[in-house]
C-alpha cells in the first residue's frame, strides 16, 4: 500500500512510497539507496542497521519508517554534515567526521559491514559523553556485534575521535 | 550515488541491447578481455574464463596514463589481501599503489587462482601475481623501452612506471597504454600450475627474475589498506547493495533449523498453502521439488510473505541432542560406524607408551561452531535462456560458476546453460570465514530467477543464516602420551573423532541433487604433535557417519585446528604439570629440533614459542602452583597453534569467576612466524581479528540442536562475543626473509589470516587450570561447563 509519507534523512525530506509499517532499514536501503545502514539480523540483535533518529540510536530493521515521521534520520552518510553543524559550520560539510578519520587512521574495518553501527553508535556515544573512559565506551558499544574481531581497535578509534572532537576537529 | 550505480551498470535493457560498459569499472574493453573477441561489456552472459595462465594479458593492463590494473583471482574478504596483493605488484612493477587498480574477481575476466581459502591469497596467489603481473609485465614493458630508447635493458631504471635510460624517459602507459600484450609468458616464470592453497605456480619473494629482497620499497611496510575509506562512509558496494532493474526480492522458505545432512537438508514439502500469502502485493510462491522459496516487488513484502507462507515439512530424520552430542560419537564408535584411519606414525607408540613414566589418556570435546557473518548470504542472480548472471560474494567464483551450473542443470533440463553461459561476478559480503552458504544463496537465487524469469535478489534471514550454515565440525579427541624421567615427551598418540565434510548446498539437494557425502573426516596432522620433537607419534582419524546423523560441516577459519589444539595443547600442558615443569620450559624442552622427523619447521616453533613468552613477560612457575580461595582468580596460560604453513604461540591472561563461572580474556598475545610478512599492518590486523574470534568460540560459540534439528538461530541463542568482554591483544609477527619457499627459491610467504585463532581455546584452558587447578576439557568453555567442573571437583 503505497502512503503519502515522508521522511527525513540526512537533511533532505523524501517520499516513501512502503507501506506505513515497512521498517525504516528497507527503505533506506531500497528507495533511498543509503548503503550505510544494513541488515544484519532484523532482530534488533546486532547493530549493523543503526541509525541516528533526532541523535540517537536505534535500530532501524525494527522500526516502522511511520514512526520516524518528522523526526531527523541521520545515517553513516550524513555523518560528515551532521559533525559540520555540530561546529556550527555551514557550506561544503567535511569529507569525513572524526569517527570515519580515526576508523581509518586505526585501519578498523575488515569486513567492516558492521561498523556502519559501530560509528553510529559512538557518534551517540561523544555526543553526551565527551571523553568517556574505556568503560563507558565498552558499554555503550556493547549492544553491537562484530564477527570479525575489531572490538580492540574500535575502543583505540573512539578515543582517538573523541580527542578530536575535544579539540574542535583539529 | 553508489546505490545508483549498478541500475547504470546493469541495466537489463543494456543487456538486451547489447551496449554499454557492464561491470568492469573502467573502460578498458580490449585489454581486458585477454584476446578473445568478444570485449568486455558487449555480452553480460559470456562467461570465458579461466583464461591461459601463461599469457600476460591475463593478468594485468597497462594503461594510457600509466596506471596499471592487476586481475585478481583472490578475493578481498576484509583480511587485506587486496592491498597485499597489489603491492606486490607495485614492487615488481615499480609503481605506486595509487598507480595500481583491480578488477573484481569474475569468471569472464580473472584468472582462476583457486579458492580464496586456506590464507592462500598471499602465500600462493602472490607468487603468482609476482611471476605474472609484476616480473613477467615488467620484463617486457624493459624490453619495448629499451627498444624504444635506443638503450640495453640492463642500463634502463624504472620509477614510478616512467623508464629512465639513455638520458630519455619514455612511460609504462607510452609503451604499451590500452593494448594487449599478446606475451606468453615463458616457462620459467612457473605460471602454469595450480594457485589452490599451498600451489607451486609462481615465484616466491626475491626468486631469480623477481627484485631482490633488499631492495624492496613497499613490500614489507604497511600503508593503509584500500578498501577501508570507503567501508567508513558507506561508499562501498556489497554484494547485498547490488540491484538491477526489474529485479524481484526473493527469500527461501525452509524449516527452523536445518536437520541432519541428508534428508534433514531437503525435508520433503507434504503441502504448501499458496492462499496464506494472497494478501501480500505481488508475492508469488517459487517451487521446484523440495526448494521453496517466495518473490515480490518489495523486499519487506517478500519477507512477509516467507514468513506467513503456510507449509507443511515432512520428518527430519531423528538425531541426538546436543546434550548427547559426544556420547553419540562414542557410541558410533563403538559400534564399529567411525572406521579408523592412521595418517601419521613414526617410531614405536605402543612400545613407548607402556614404558613412559608418567602417562595421560584424556578425551576433549569441541562443539559445533558456525560460520554466520553480520551480514546474511547474499546474491543476485538473473536467469535468461541465452546466459546467466550471477552477483555473489564467494570465495570462489569458478566453483560457484559450477554449483550454479549444477542447480540448473537440475531444473532447466535440456535448456540448461553451458560454463561459458553462466557468468559469475565476485562482491565482497560479510564475514564470510569460509564455507558460509553462498554457494547456497548463489543457486538459490539462480534457481529462482529461472523459474519466474526475472533477477532475483536473495538475501538469507537470520534464521536462515544461522540454521542453515556449513557449521565448523564438532570434534571428539582422545590422547594417549607419555614423558620420561626427565621430562621428555616420549610418546603422543592423537586420535579425532571427526564429521565428514559435506559437499552439496542444500538447495541443490532441494531441487533433485543427489546429496553427495564424504567418506573420511579431516585429521590436523600439525597441531597434533608436529610441534615436539616426540619420537613416537601416532595420528588416527575415525570418521563418523554423516548421512542422517551429524550435520553438513565444512572449512570454517583454521579449519579443524581450534578442535585439534584445544585437545593437544591441553594435553601438553597437563604432561608438563606430571613433569612439574613450568609449561613453557616444558615445551621449550621438548620442542621440535632439527634431528625432529618434521626438522624444517622446528626453528619456527622455537621462534614462536619463545617471543610469546618474551612479550608477555612469562614469570616460570608450575601451573595451579599458587591458588587463591578467592571467588574471582586470574590464570595464565600459553600454546601452539598453526594453520596455513603458519606457526603461532598465544599467551592468555583470564580472570574467573567461580561463583558465576564466567571467563573473561583481559589479554592475548600471539607471536606468529609467517615468513615475509608482505603487509605486516594488514596481517596483524588480520591475526588481531582471528585471535578475538578465537575467544569468542571457545569461550561462547556453539550451535544447539533437539532429536530433530537446530535451535541456535539467531544470537541471543548462539551468542557471541562482545564489547565488555574483548580482550586486549597484541600480535607480534615475525618479520623473516630467511624461510625458504618449499617450490623454488625465494623467500616463503606463509598464511596470517586465520593461524592466531587456535592457540587461543587451549590457552585459555591453560589459564584456566592455573586459575583453579581444574581442567576443562569441553570447549566452549561456558560458565555452565565452569561451574560443572569446579563443582565436581570440590573447588566450589
Amino acid at each position: 500500500m503505497a502512503s503519502s509519507l515522508k521522511i527525513k534523512v540526512n537533511g533532505l525530506v523524501h517520499p516513501v512510497s512502503a507501506s506505513l509499517d515497512t521498517p525504516l532499514l528497507y527503505v533506506l536501503h531500497n528507495e533511498l539507496h543509503l548503503h550505510g545502514p544494513r541488515f544484519g539480523c532484523g532482530l534488533a540483535q546486532c547493530g549493523a542497521c543503526s541509525v541516528l533518529l533526532d541523535g540517537k540510536e536505534i535500530r532501524s530493521c525494527v522500526t516502522p519508517v511511520a514512526a520516524v515521521s518528522g523526526r531527523e534520520i541521520t545515517t553513516l552518510e550524513g555523518l560528515p554534515a551532521l559533525w559540520a553543524k555540530e561546529r556550527g559550520l555551514t557550506g561544503s560539510a567535511p569529507v569525513l567526521h572524526p569517527l570515519q578519520q580515526a576508523w581509518i587512521d586505526v585501519q578498523v574495518p575488515h569486513c567492516g559491514y558492521c561498523q556502519n553501527g559501530m560509528m553510529i553508535q559512538a557518534a551517540d556515544l561523544l555526543s553526551t559523553t565527551k571523553n568517556p573512559t574505556d568503560e563507558e565506551i565498552r558499554t555503550a558499544m556493547n549492544g553491537h556485534l562484530c564477527r570479525c574481531g575489531t572490538y580492540p581497535r574500535i575502543l583505540t578509534a573512539i578515543k582517538q575521535a573523541a580527542a578530536v572532537m575535544a579539540k574542535g576537529g583539529k | 550515488m553508489t546505490g545508483l550505480i549498478h541500475e547504470r551498470e546493469l541495466s537489463r535493457r543494456s543487456f538486451l541491447r547489447g551496449s554499454g560498459a557492464l561491470v568492469v569499472g573502467f573502460s578498458l574493453a580490449g585489454a581486458l578481455g585477454a584476446g578473445r573477441a568478444s570485449a568486455a561489456g558487449i555480452d553480460p552472459f559470456a562467461s570465458n574464463g579461466p583464461y591461459p595462465m601463461n599469457a600476460l594479458d591475463s593478468w594485468v593492463a597497462v594503461h594510457g596514463d600509466n596506471t596499471a590494473t592487476v586481475k585478481l583471482g583472490k578475493v578481498e574478504l576484509g583480511q587485506g589481501s587486496l592491498t597485499g596483493l597489489l603491492m606486490i605488484a607495485g614492487e615488481e612493477l615499480d609503481l605506486g599503489l595509487d598507480q595500481l587498480r583491480w578488477v573484481h574477481h569474475d569468471t569472464d575476466v580473472t584468472p582462476n587462482q583457486g579458492p580464496t581459502v586456506g590464507s592462500s591469497s598471499i602465500q600462493a596467489g602472490g607468487k603468482q601475481v609476482r611471476a605474472a603481473a609484476a616480473a613477467a609485465a615488467r620484463a617486457t614493458l624493459l624490453s619495448l623501452a629499451a627498444k624504444q630508447l635506443g638503450v640495453p635493458v640492463s642500463s634502463l631504471s624504472v620509477d614510478r612506471g616512467v623508464v629512465s635510460g639513455g638520458g630519455r624517459t619514455v612511460t609504462y602507459g607510452e609503451l604499451i597504454g590500452d593494448k594487449l600484450f599478446n606475451v606468453t609468458v615463458p616457462s620459467s616464470y612457473n605460471l602454469n600450475g595450480s594457485g589452490g592453497f599451498g600451489g607451486p605456480a609462481g615465484l616466491a619473494a626475491g626468486a631469480p627474475l623477481t627484485k631482490p629482497v633488499s631492495r624492496y620499497g613497499l613490500v614489507m611496510t604497511s600503508p593503509p589498506r584500500i578498501d577501508i575509506p570507503d567501508k567508513v562512509t558507506g561508499a562501498y558496494t556489497y554484494v547485498h547493495n547490488i540491484r538491477i532493474p526489474g529485479m524481484l526480492h526473493g527469500r527461501i522458505v525452509r524449516p527452523r533449523g536445518q536437520g541432519a545432512y541428508g534428508g534433514g537438508t531437503a525435508p520433503p514439502i507434504v503441502s504448501v498453502d499458496e492462499r496464506s500469502i494472497s494478501h501480500i502485493p505481488g508475492a508469488r510462491v517459487v517451487r521446484y521439488g523440495n526448494f521453496l522459496g517466495v518473490v515480490a516487488p518489495k523486499e519487506y513484502d517478500a519477507i512477509q510473505a516467507a514468513a506467513q507462507l503456510e507449509v507443511t515439512w515432512g520428518q527430519m530424520p531423528t538425531i541426538r541432542e546436543v546434550g548427547n552430542l559426544f556420547e553419540g560419537m562414542r557410541a558410533d564408535d563403538t559400534a564399529g560406524k567411525a572406521p579408523a584411519r592412521i595418517v601419521v606414525e613414526y617410531g614405536s607408540f605402543d612400545r613407548a607408551f607402556a614404558n613412559a613414566a608418567h602417562t595421560l589418556e584424556q578425551s576433549y570435546a569441541y562443539h559445533y561452531n558456525g560460520h554466520l557473518p553480520i551480514g546474511p548470504s547474499c546474491a543476485v542472480a538473473d536467469v535468461t535462456s541465452s546466459g546467466a548472471r550471477v552477483f555473489s560474494n564467494t570465495q570462489d567464483a569458478y566453483g560457484t560458476r559450477q554449483n550454479v551450473k549444477d542447480a540448473l542443470d537440475l531444473v532447466l533440463g535440456a535448456k540448461a546453460l553451458p560454463l561459458d553461459r553462466i557468468r559469475v561476478t565476485y562482491y565482497e559480503g560479510s564475514s564470510v570465514y569460509g564455507s558460509a552458504p553462498y554457494r547456497d544463496a548463489a543457486q538459490a537465487a539462480a534457481v529462482m530467477s529461472a523459474l519466474v524469469g526475472a533477477p532475483v535478489r536473495v538475501q538469507f534471514m537470520r534464521w536462515d543464516e544461522h540454521g542453515w550454515d556449513n557449521y565448523g565440525p564438532a570434534q571428539l579427541t582422545d590422547i594417549r602420551a607419555g614423558i620420561d624421567q626427565d621430562g621428555n615427551l616420549v610418546a603422543f598418540e592423537f586420535s579425532a573423532l571427526g564429521i565428514p565434510y559435506w559437499t552439496t548446498p542444500a538447495t541443490q539437494q532441494q531441487v533433485g541433487g543427489t546429496p553427495v557425502f564424504s567418506a573420511l573426516s579431516h585429521v590436523d596432522t600439525t597441531i597434533s604433535g608436529e610441534q615436539y620433537a616426540v619420537p613416537n607419534r601416532r595420528v588416527i582419524g575415525k570418521s563418523l557417519p554423516l548421512e542422517n546423523t551429524y550435520f553438513k560441516v565444512t572449512y570454517l577459519r583454521s579449519p579443524d585446528a581450534p578442535q585439534s589444539g584445544f585437545a593437544a595443547e591441553q594435553a601438553i600442558d597437563e604432561l608438563a604439570y606430571m613433569a612439574k615443569m613450568d609449561p613453557v620450559a616444558f615445551r621449550l624442552k621438548n620442542v621440535a629440533t632439527p634431528t625432529s622427523p618434521v626438522p624444517d619447521v622446528a626453528q619456527r616453533w622455537r621462534n614462536v614459542l619463545v617471543n610469546a613468552a618474551k612479550d608477555a613477560g612469562w614469570q616460570p612457575k608450575v601451573a595451579a602452583s599458587r591458588l587463591s580461595s578467592d571467588t574471582v582468580v586470574t590464570g595464565r596460560g600459553i600454546a601452539f597453534g598453526h594453520y596455513a604453513n603458519t606457526m603461532t604461540c598465544c599467551v592468555a591472561d583470564i580472570r574467573v569467576n567461580k561463583k558465576t563461572g564466567k571467563i573473561v580474556v583481559e589479554n592475548l598475545h600471539v607471536a606468529a612466524d609467517s615468513g615475509l610478512v608482505v603487509y605486516p599492518g594488514g596481517a596483524r590486523n588480520n591475526e588481531e581479528g582471528a585471535a578475538v574470534q578465537g575467544v569468542s568460540r571457545a569461550l561462547i560459540e556453539e550451535v544447539t540442536f533437539d532429536d530433530h534439528h537446530v535451535t541456535s538461530l539467531d544470537w541471543v541463542t548462539y551468542p557471541m562475543l562482545r564489547f565488555k568482554d574483548a580482550p586486549a591483544v597484541v600480535v607480534h609477527e615475525l618479520q623473516r626473509t630467511d624461510v625458504p619457499d618449499p617450490a623454488g627459491p625465494g623467500s616463503r610467504s606463509t598464511g596470517s589470516g586465520e593461524p592466531a585463532l587456535p592457540p587461543v581455546a587451549p590457552a585459555i584452558a591453560n589459564a584456566f587450570f592455573d586459575a583453579t587447578g581444574v581442567r576443562l576439557r569441553e570447549a566452549p568453555m561456558t560458565p555452565a561447563r565452569v561451574r560443572g567442573v569446579l563443582r565436581a571437583a570440590g573447588v566450589v
